[in-house]
């Protein structure tokens, strides 16, 4: 129940709080979808196709494209353990751990980590590679400056599916032409109280963006958290896409601040709401993931708008990460179940509050 | 039970299913069918949502509305067998060459989907490029050097610089 050493730390860069209104936006994504030349999609792959991919991808890892620290992890290879930490940190996608039979990861399956850089390439997914780069706040430029480096060098090493008119070409045609999916995860906590998030949404469809929950297609809006994302890859430069894009996120959250200071000045009503939340994390024995993910919502306000003195939005960003069933388990070194996890979530969250803002992680086992 | 037949999946709504989850999703398959009005009572748009686009398209292609124009994309996909009853499925193609099997339905549901069929972005360089497309790479990376100098990001710049510098033939300005 331990993720490797030297695995331990992957994928939480985008924690610290340092990108621009890292207590509005958590992070910012930017995915490249690329395919090889001559290779069948998964949809069609047998294991010797996927194989193949994997075999690919292994032969470039040596070469200068990659710094000396990138490391090609094959999904069948980790234990279960690892490979849902992975997850919890949008590392992985549940696709690439096995959508059919889940925890069963098909041949070929595997993602290239950097321990650097915020950068993660998935193989064989429902794209033979996703690239993805992944920072704090809304830093969409260096976002997708970092991925399209990591683009330009994989591309100068193997053949990908490109074609003249359509552009880079993928397995779903809603991802042709870049391939560029950017992505938000934003806090509108102050915009859904003040009810303007129905009009802040549909405007969002009107310019090409859409949004969905927490975790992605389907998920439920948990928290006030949102992610948005721009639904069309075609007929715009990946320049174009990035910047309309940061321009609008950049819209809503004028928008969010402007209706905090609302709520700011609306009586004790918000302080009340801050406090009860902050009050109950403090307290609560037993947490569900969704009740934390409501009552962080309140406590992120509060710290945003200075009603609460801490604690940094960092440690909020922990805790939405290091409360997930996976992370907590590795905390307490076994498996845990459903109410066993629920007490471990909220001794977890009152050891933050408290000042200790470790990690279970680090935490345990000393 | 083909896509077209199935009825909504909530459990007190037996209307035809017209919006296909599927096809709206980025990284995953969902699978869930709903009728229209069920999908504008979830906050989808299903005159915006590209899954429709997806599911009119395929919707058309069964009935043959488009039989003429598609015309050998009927057929399925010299290289990896894909046929239009397994994108109609799976709303994913099977390979590369799908994009020339399909191609004249696909460019149409492109059009939908994106507002626009060609691609204006990055232009790939392979490993082995021939000089058309060493030029036209040479091209694209003019154009994205002068947006880094329009929105001031001069490490881009300085990036782009030394890419162009390498692509171009010995001796040229």
């Amino acid at each position: 129940m331990k993720t490797p050493e030297t695995l331990r730390d992957l994928g939480l860069d985008w924690l610290d709080g340092s990108g621009p209104h890292a207590d509005i936006v958590l992070s910012t994504r930017v995915r490249l979808a690329r395919n090889l030349q001559g290779h069948r999609y998964s949809t069609r792959a047998g294991a010797g196709d996927r194989e193949a991919v994997y075999r690919a991808v292994a032969g470039i890892v040596e070469t200068p494209v990659f710094s000396a620290g990138f490391r090609l992890l094959r999904m069948g290879e980790l234990d279960g353990h690892t490979r849902r930490i992975f997850l919890e940190r949008r590392l992985v996608s549940s696709e690439l751990l096995g959508r059919k039979r889940p925890d069963h990861p098909s041949a070929g399956a595997a993602v290239l980590v950097c321990p650097d850089d915020p950068v993660s390439i998935m193989v064989n997914e429902e794209d033979h590679l996703r690239l993805q780069s992944l920072v704090s706040g809304l830093s969409i430029t260096d976002a997708w400056s970092m991925v399209d480096r990591l683009d330009d060098g994989i591309g100068r090493d193997l053949s990908l599916a490109y074609h003249a008119d359509f552009g880079y070409l993928t397995s779903c045609p809603t991802n042709t032409g870049t391939g560029l999916r950017a992505s938000a995860l934003v806090h509108l906590p102050a915009l859904v109280l003040t009810k303007e998030i129905g009009r802040v949404l549909e405007g969002l469809d009107r310019v090409g963006l859409t949004h969905r929950g927490l975790y992605g297609e389907g998920s439920d809006i948990v928290g006030n958290f949102f992610q948005i994302s721009n639904q069309k890859t075609l007929g715009s430069s990946e320049e174009d896409l990035v910047q309309h894009f940061g321009n609008t996120v950049s819209t809503v959250i004028e928008k969010e601040r402007h209706a905090r200071q609302v709520l700011r000045g609306a009586g004790p009503r918000t302080e009340d709401l801050i406090w009860r939340a902050y009050g109950l994390l403090r307290h609560a024995r037993l947490l569900t993931y969704r009740d934390l993910m409501e009552l962080l919502s309140g406590v992120r306000l509060g710290v945003s708008l200075g009603m609460l003195p801490s604690p940094h939005v960092s440690a909020l960003n922990r805790i939405i990460i290091f409360s997930q069933p996976a992370h907590l388990a590795e905390a307490a070194g076994r498996e845990l179940d459903g109410p066993e996890r629920q007490a471990h979530r909220a001794e977890y969250v009152r050891r933050v509050l408290e000042g200790e803002c470790g990690s279970p992680t680090t935490d345990t086992g000393s | 039970m083909s896509e077209l037949d199935r009825v909504c999946d909530r459990p007190d709504c037996d209307s035809p299913a017209r919006v296909h989850l599927t096809e709206v999703v980025d990284n995953k398959m969902t699978t869930q069918y709903l009728c229209k009005s069920c999908a504008e009572e979830k906050g989808l748009n299903p005159a915006s949502e590209q899954g429709v686009e997806i599911a009119d398209f395929l919707e058309q292609l069964a009935r043959g509305d488009d039989m003429d124009e598609t015309g050998a994309a009927t057929e399925p996909c010299d290289f990896c067998g894909m046929s239009l009853d397994g994108f109609r499925d799976t709303g994913r193609l099977g390979c590369p060459q799908c994009y020339t099997s399909f191609e004249p339905g696909l460019r149409r549901l492109l059009n939908r989907i994106h507002g626009a069929a060609r691609h204006t972005g990055k232009v790939y360089l392979p490993p082995d490029p021939a000089v058309g497309e060493r030029g036209r790479r040479l091209d694209d990376l003019r154009r994205r050097l002068q947006s880094a100098v329009d929105t001031e990001d001069f490490e881009r710049a300085a990036t782009l610089r030394d890419q162009i510098r390498e692509l171009e033939p010995a001796g040229s300005a």
